[in-house]
């Protein structure tokens, strides 16, 4: 609902708004990046896997330099660093969780890697303009976006957002209790790879809006202040993705508005205003719980009803 | 930033004798190996118990942290050093304290440490626009230059480096007890909590140093890798803790040594590569040994 008050305040307000091509095509392709970007940041953060989220936002780095290196589009290496990576570090955990150490080592490493293609990159003939293709990758470039670029976007967003939607109901499962899951017959592990590559695929997504470095906050921030809002799973899946896509058109339409902040200034700044906002509104909302756990205590039968900590 | 090398066009011989008093005639590559030297030493062994503890995404995210820190130091004219060390000790408290007043799950936690993260990644994004969109600069921030680094910050960077390990001997013990079962250690009435902080700080301080060095986004290779390494190679905690520093000044200074001698691939690519080569050594052994039943894993 926050989404629609933004976007009609922004269209009657200011009409000239979306008189821009560039302003058109950052709505095209922002709205649904931020989308899929709330619902799969709420399963990454109650799994407690937004370290991965991070390692994975590090490799689109380098697969997008890697390709602009190499002389290819800069999306096929984002796609194809941050899929195979994903796999990797699905593969390599138990239960499709990676330790830490072995995540963090493995991305310093693929980041190493990102940093060598970005001399090589820079050091052509046109250094500077390449130099800024560094930096547009790392920070985001959503206003440079072509119409085709923001349509494929967009198109791929919601492949994904339908993706994770649909298998929604046994990753929560698998995600609130494994052990159970997996007796129950839920595929576990092949779920836990799935979502590192849907965690990659949308890693790649978003480095094309907020850039490789800021794409963890559109991940985590609305996540975490809709898990703070409400208990009920699905509810907090939406609200995530509301509270997301309304960062997105605030913070556009704000740097909009004031030129000299860049548009991945906006949507951060908003989104982590947002998650702020929801410590001042429930402050010691679960402080009964003494334990930090991953998973709850109880086993849960239907994934739907039972959900006790989030 | 290659520059100051490119004219020279320095050349790697077989006398390994020779190519280090080459490489030392020069006084910035002498003020790089100290730097390096004090850098990894400080890093081996706050990042030894960063490994220890899990807590690879707070050292991370202290880690970028200095980025902003230092653009906004440039921005308002002070020297890029002070914002190092503000926002990295700023950030540190900040996660230590955030997940305190509300859940004391591991989720929540790891979301407020990406939003500190991403967010303040965004401000010194915004810093470096609002300076004058200087990208030479920010690339420079965030990969690192070892060419510049003057007398004077080397004696600023034993300083920091001194205090901090002073702090961290203080609290070893406190320390290794909390991180390896904590509640017994609460039960006991080690100050959990204050200690957790207190790490949290000097990893942020070990973060800012090394960071003048490598550049925001890799100071986590001097981290995570050589402790990582060590604590693959033995269990032992004080063997581990030496072998880290000693991985952690060898991959500096052969980094160091690699970048200078080609001048066309920066640092932060040897750094992280020789890092990781030697990570994928000690996991290979590991398997090995562990393969013939001699060693076992006791760390947690």
């Amino acid at each position: 609902m926050t989404t629609t008050l933004a976007t009609s305040a922004a269209g009657t307000g200011l009409g000239d708004l979306l008189g821009h091509d560039f302003m058109r095509h950052a709505f095209i392709a922002g709205v649904p990046i931020a989308v899929l970007a709330g619902a799969v940041g709420y399963f990454m953060v109650l799994r407690s896997q937004v370290f991965s989220g991070d390692a994975l936002s590090h490799v689109a780095f380098t697969g997008a330099l890697g390709a602009l290196a190499a002389g290819i589009d800069a999306r096929l290496g984002l796609f194809t660093a941050t899929v195979a990576v994903a796999v990797i570090l699905g593969l390599l955990g138990n239960r499709g969780r990676a330790d830490d150490v072995v995540i963090g080592t493995i991305f310093v490493w693929v980041l190493g890697l990102g940093v060598l293609a970005l001399s090589v990159y820079g050091s052509g003939a046109r250094a500077t303009a390449n130099g800024a293709a560094g930096v547009n990758i790392l920070f985001g470039s959503i206003f440079g976006l072509s119409r085709p670029q923001a349509a494929t976007a967009a198109l791929i967003a919601v492949i994904l957002l339908l993706i994770t939607v649909s298998s929604a109901r046994p990753l929560l499962f698998a995600s609130l209790d494994e052990r159970v899951a997996a007796a129950r017959g839920v595929p576990v592990r092949a779920l836990g790879v799935g979502f590192l590559v849907i965690v990659g695929a949308t890693a790649a997504e978003a480095t094309q809006a907020v850039g490789a470095l800021l794409l963890l906050g559109l991940l985590s921030a609305p996540a975490g202040a809709a898990q703070r809002l409400t208990d009920r799973p699905y509810l907090a899946m939406a609200l995530s993705s509301c509270l997301a896509a309304a960062s997105m058109v605030i913070g556009l339409t704000a740097s909009y508005l004031l030129p000299k902040v860049p548009p991945s200034f906006g949507i951060l700044a908003v989104a982590s205003g947002l998650y702020a906002l929801t410590f001042l509104a429930t402050p010691r909302r679960h402080r009964d719980r003494s334990h930090p756990t991953d998973l709850p205590p109880e086993p849960a039968d239907e994934p739907g009803v039972v959900s006790p900590r989030t | 930033m290659r520059a100051s090398t490119g004219d020279l066009e320095p050349r790697l011989t077989w006398n390994i004798v020779a190519d280090i008093h080459q490489v030392l005639e020069f006084p910035f590559m002498v003020n790089a190996f100290r730097a390096g030297f004090i850098v990894a030493v400080l890093s081996g062994l706050v990042g030894w118990f960063m490994v220890l503890r899990r807590q690879s995404f707070a050292g991370h995210t202290l880690a970028v942290v200095g980025f902003p820190g230092a653009a906004g130091a440039v921005l308002i004219g002070v020297s890029a050093t002070w914002g190092l060390f503000a926002f990295a000790l700023a950030a540190g408290v900040l996660i230590g304290l955030v997940p305190a007043s509300g859940t004391r799950g591991y989720s929540e936690e790891s979301a407020v440490t990406g939003t500190i993260q991403a967010f303040a990644l965004a401000c010194g994004f915004l810093f470096v626009n609002l300076y004058g969109g200087s990208l030479n600069g920010a690339t420079a921030l965030l990969f690192g230059s070892f060419l510049g680094i003057t007398a004077d910050q080397v004696t600023v960077l034993a300083v920091v480096a001194v205090c901090a390990l002073g702090v961290l001997a203080a609290i070893w013990r406190p320390l290794y007890f909390a991180t390896l079962d904590a509640d017994v250690a609460r039960a006991r009435g080690v100050p959990v909590r204050a200690l957790s902080i207190v790490f949290l700080i000097l990893l942020g301080c070990a973060a800012a140093e090394v960071s003048q060095i490598t550049g925001s986004l890799l100071v986590f290779a001097l981290l995570v890798i050589p402790a990582a390494t060590a604590q693959e190679l033995t269990p032992r905690p004080g063997v581990s803790a030496i072998l880290t520093v000693v991985i952690g000044v060898a991959v500096t200074w052969g980094s160091l040594f690699a970048a200078y001698y080609s001048s066309s691939y920066p640092i932060g690519f040897f750094l992280t590569t020789f890092a990781f080569a030697a990570y994928l050594a000690a996991n290979g052994w590991q398997r090995l040994t562990r393969r013939t039943g001699a060693g076992a894993r006791a760390l947690p």
